[in-house]
């Protein structure tokens, strides 16, 4: 029943558009919110300026938008024009700064026209080193970090700390620790921990201190074991794809309600993109910036130097043993579309079955895409 | 006059003949089988250091758009998304792994080589990186991500000047072992300052559109120049094609004489071209006498005519600087629109017209609030239109000319009305 509960109150604060609760934290508490566009960001940096660092996941079916088609044409995913539209609504009126990467060409673009549409806010935009192979790269991501760090400098009129650094660096480790923690109980027990359940509580760190979401996964983790285990047949998946753009709520509940036994997925991805701890011992922004170059997990949107992605990617998948993989994409998701050809590659060698869907934030028809998981799961049991 | 030709002059000729010589060469390095072929692509390529090395530049980019333009790129394209290639996905990507898989010579007959190297020029273009990746697992050949900071700043920091360099420098040391010869700076500078004398010529070309009528259309004709300037920048025929494109535009500025029996509008495009219907859209502006005086397209491999040039005294320095600052791709989109202010105003423009690009969001993706802002805090008069460069399917004639002539007879109604 515990996290039954817990979910229903981060459901409401996901879908909640307006960010009524963040808005009245904001006031309460006179700190500065800053947002990030995905995938990922050096969350320990904001947090050890006491910023609170928003994670910005588009808005689902809930905005309706009436200015960002005009400003970005008819070919462009759905995250990048309800970004727009919740600047242009002036629901992110109560954001102190934006922080963007370049993830993307229609991401990077997004970040420079929101600098002209918002001239009073800050809009940080990072170069993130895309030659893991140079050691380089890492000197160079350690200068992009101490360029930001001057920013929020000035942004708080508060001086940088190592040691306050290294205490974030800790506070994250922990949470990306509970976050797999988490993930390896659905793996292990889907009976206990649904999809939907364990996608809510990882979003949840999107829009609540670092703190707080430590102690939400920690409950959780704690109830899971009395939990009743609600017993249905299964079929091993593995789901990649959705590591930006999200998928609408009912189709994360339509992959439970079908029997999917997710072993690993990849939606809000940046929150856990980091599979290693860091180490803050002597440079603690040298150390995240080596943990960005050096211990990621493979993602679309960041090359893997001399080893294929999808050899990354394969090798997860046998170690895993899913009966099949399911690609989810956003529409017009350029570095998504086009992993799957080179990975569908890779399963197709292997003679592992796969299926590939599209969504958009605005999808409101799931019985298609309902089908189209069903027959593919009948085709793996009777054919 | 022959229908076909009648944009053409000397330049055109002399473009034909420089690009058949290059696909030659790598016809004949293909089948000798050396390993000579470097894969990079157009946007603030690198092409100066690969010469330093003898090594022959192939870009991608180019066997793309020759097969758009001869209209022979939707068999590719259709082998591409039979491969699992999204329709949504960026069809030069989709021409170039359709004409490999279907192993079709190229546009000319001719064949490309397998690359010795993959040289990913990563200039703000992300797609350039998923395409070198595509292309290093199907070649099989070492594939080097040169990462190049993006203009998130007015000017480079020393930082990513550095960066930058360290990398170039470890791709002189994996030059060096593919082709077994020691790297001489000394022939790089001279390279350097070839290209750095061809880009004097370009700038000097793009700055002739400003005559009255203007003596080349900045945007077709740019688009043909594109080819040797990237293709040939740092070599003496490279200069050689420049110095007589300047000497044909210099002569009809003497006689008077345009591109088009008379020129009634002046317009700054942005975008790239429609290639599969190059002449079409062509035809469907000049009808109304509208010539492209300038181009952001003509400036995505670098932007000439505010004044860079490499520098041959310190080349790779200078070979970094070009990378990160000065083209188009690696440049954030508020500096693009600065840019085209500047085309505007200085090319005495009467309009803008924006082609958004199905294929390619790095152009595309905000176009709208780029017209926002022209024609709500500026004035000035723009038409999206919107098309593809690569697949013809998204084309639509009737369509397009709808949209060209309503804006034309508007501006000419306004410009009749100024006039009274």
């Amino acid at each position: 029943m515990k996290i039954k509960e817990i979910v229903k109150k981060f459901e409401e604060k996901i879908k909640d558009i307006d960010f009524k609760e963040l808005r009245e934290y904001k006031r309460d508490k006179g700190i500065k919110i800053f947002a990030h566009f995905p995938v990922y960001a050096p969350h320990e940096i904001f947090h050890s300026f006491d910023i609170l660092l928003l994670g910005l996941n588009g808005a689902g079916n809930e905005i309706e938008i009436l200015h960002a088609d005009a400003r970005f044409g008819s070919f462009i995913c759905s995250i990048v024009k309800s970004t727009m539209e919740l600047g242009l609504s002036k629901r992110l009126d109560f954001i102190d700064g934006f922080f963007f990467t370049g993830i993307c060409d229609a991401a990077r673009n997004l970040c420079f026209v929101y600098k002209r549409n918002f001239p009073n806010k800050e809009v940080i935009f990072l170069h993130f080193p895309q030659n893991p192979e140079t050691e380089h790269a890492i000197n160079f991501l350690e200068t992009e970090y101490r360029r930001l760090i001057k920013i929020l400098e000035d942004v708080t009129g508060k001086k940088f700390s190592e040691d306050k650094l290294r205490e974030s660096i800790k506070i994250y480790n922990e949470n990306r620790k509970l976050q797999r923690k988490l993930y390896e109980i659905r793996k292990n027990n889907p009976d206990k921990l649904s999809t939907y359940e364990l996608y809510t509580l990882i979003r949840a760190g999107n829009y609540i201190p670092v703190e707080e979401h430590n102690k939400v996964l920690k409950d959780a983790i704690d109830f899971i074991p009395e939990r009743e285990a609600i017993k249905r047949d299964r079929i091993k998946v593995l789901i990649e794809g959705s590591f930006c753009e999200q998928p609408p709520f009912e189709l994360l509940k339509l992959l439970d309600d079908v029997g999917c036994h997710i072993l690993d997925d990849d939606f809000v991805i940046g929150r856990r993109l980091i599979i290693d701890e860091v180490k803050p011992d002597n440079n603690p922004v040298r150390a995240l910036a080596e943990a960005y170059i050096k211990k990621t997990r493979y993602l679309s949107v960041k090359h893997s130097g001399k080893k294929f992605k999808s050899s990354y990617f394969i090798e997860n998948v046998k170690k895993l043993n899913p009966e099949a993989v399911i690609f989810m994409y956003a529409k017009f998701c350029e570095p998504g579309l086009f992993d799957y050809v080179l990975f569908k590659k890779e399963l197709e060698k292997e003679g592992i079955p796969y299926l590939f869907l599209e969504f958009e934030e605005k999808m409101w028809n799931f019985d298609r895409i309902q089908l189209e998981i069903e027959t593919f799961f009948e085709s793996l049991i009777f054919v | 006059m022959d229908k076909k030709k009648k944009y053409q002059g000397r330049m055109h000729g002399l473009q034909r003949e420089l690009m058949e010589r290059w696909y030659r060469k790598l016809h004949e390095i293909y089948e000798q089988d050396r390993k000579e072929a470097v894969y990079i692509m157009i946007s603030g390529n690198p092409v100066e250091l690969i010469r330093a090395f003898d090594m022959e530049p192939v870009y991608p980019e180019i066997n793309a758009l020759q097969l758009a333009i001869r209209k022979q790129a939707l068999p590719a394209l259709l082998k591409a998304e039979e491969m699992g290639y999204s329709t949504d996905n960026c069809n030069y990507v989709k021409a170039d792994v359709g004409m490999f898989f279907m192993n079709s010579p190229t546009s000319l007959g001719t064949r490309i080589p397998r690359p010795a190297l993959i040289l990913c020029n990563f200039v703000g273009c992300n797609t350039y990186i998923k395409w070198f990746e595509h292309l290093a697992e199907y070649t099989g050949a070492p594939l080097y991500m040169l990462d190049i900071p993006f203009m998130r700043y007015e000017k480079p920091t020393d930082d990513d000047v550095n960066y930058v360099v360290n990398q170039l420098k470890e791709i002189v040391k994996i030059l060096e072992d593919i082709t077994g010869r020691k790297f001489d700076i000394d022939k790089l500078r001279e390279i350097v300052k070839k290209a750095r004398i061809m880009e004097e010529l370009w700038a000097k070309v793009k700055n002739l559109a400003k005559a009255k009528p203007a003596p080349f259309d900045a945007y077709f004709d740019s688009t043909t120049m594109m080819g040797p300037l990237y293709v040939y920048r740092g070599t003496d025929e490279g200069i050689k094609f420049f110095e007589e494109a300047i000497r044909e535009f210099e002569e009809k500025i003497e006689k008077g004489i345009g591109t088009v029996p008379e020129e009634k509008f002046r317009v700054v495009v942005e975008g790239p071209p429609p290639y599969p219907y190059f002449r079409v859209m062509r035809d469907l502006l000049a009808r109304w006498g509208a010539v492209a005086v300038q181009s952001t397209y003509s400036t995505v491999g670098g932007i000439w005519e505010f004044g860079f040039r490499h520098d041959e005294n310190d080349p790779l320095r200078a070979i970094a600087l070009h990378m990160i600052e000065a083209n188009l791709p690696n440049r954030n989109y508020l500096q693009r629109y600065e840019q085209i202010k500047r085309y505007v105003k200085e090319w005495d423009a009467d309009a803008l017209i924006i082609h958004g690009v199905k294929s390619c969001r790095l152009f595309s993706c905000g176009q709208g609030d780029m017209r926002e802002f022209f024609i709500q805090d500026l004035g000035i008069p723009t038409l999206y239109i919107e098309s593809d460069l690569e697949d013809p399917r998204y084309f639509s004639a009737a369509q397009m000319q709808n949209r060209i002539d309503a804006f034309f007879e508007a501006l000419e109604h306004k410009k009749a009305l100024s006039k009274s």
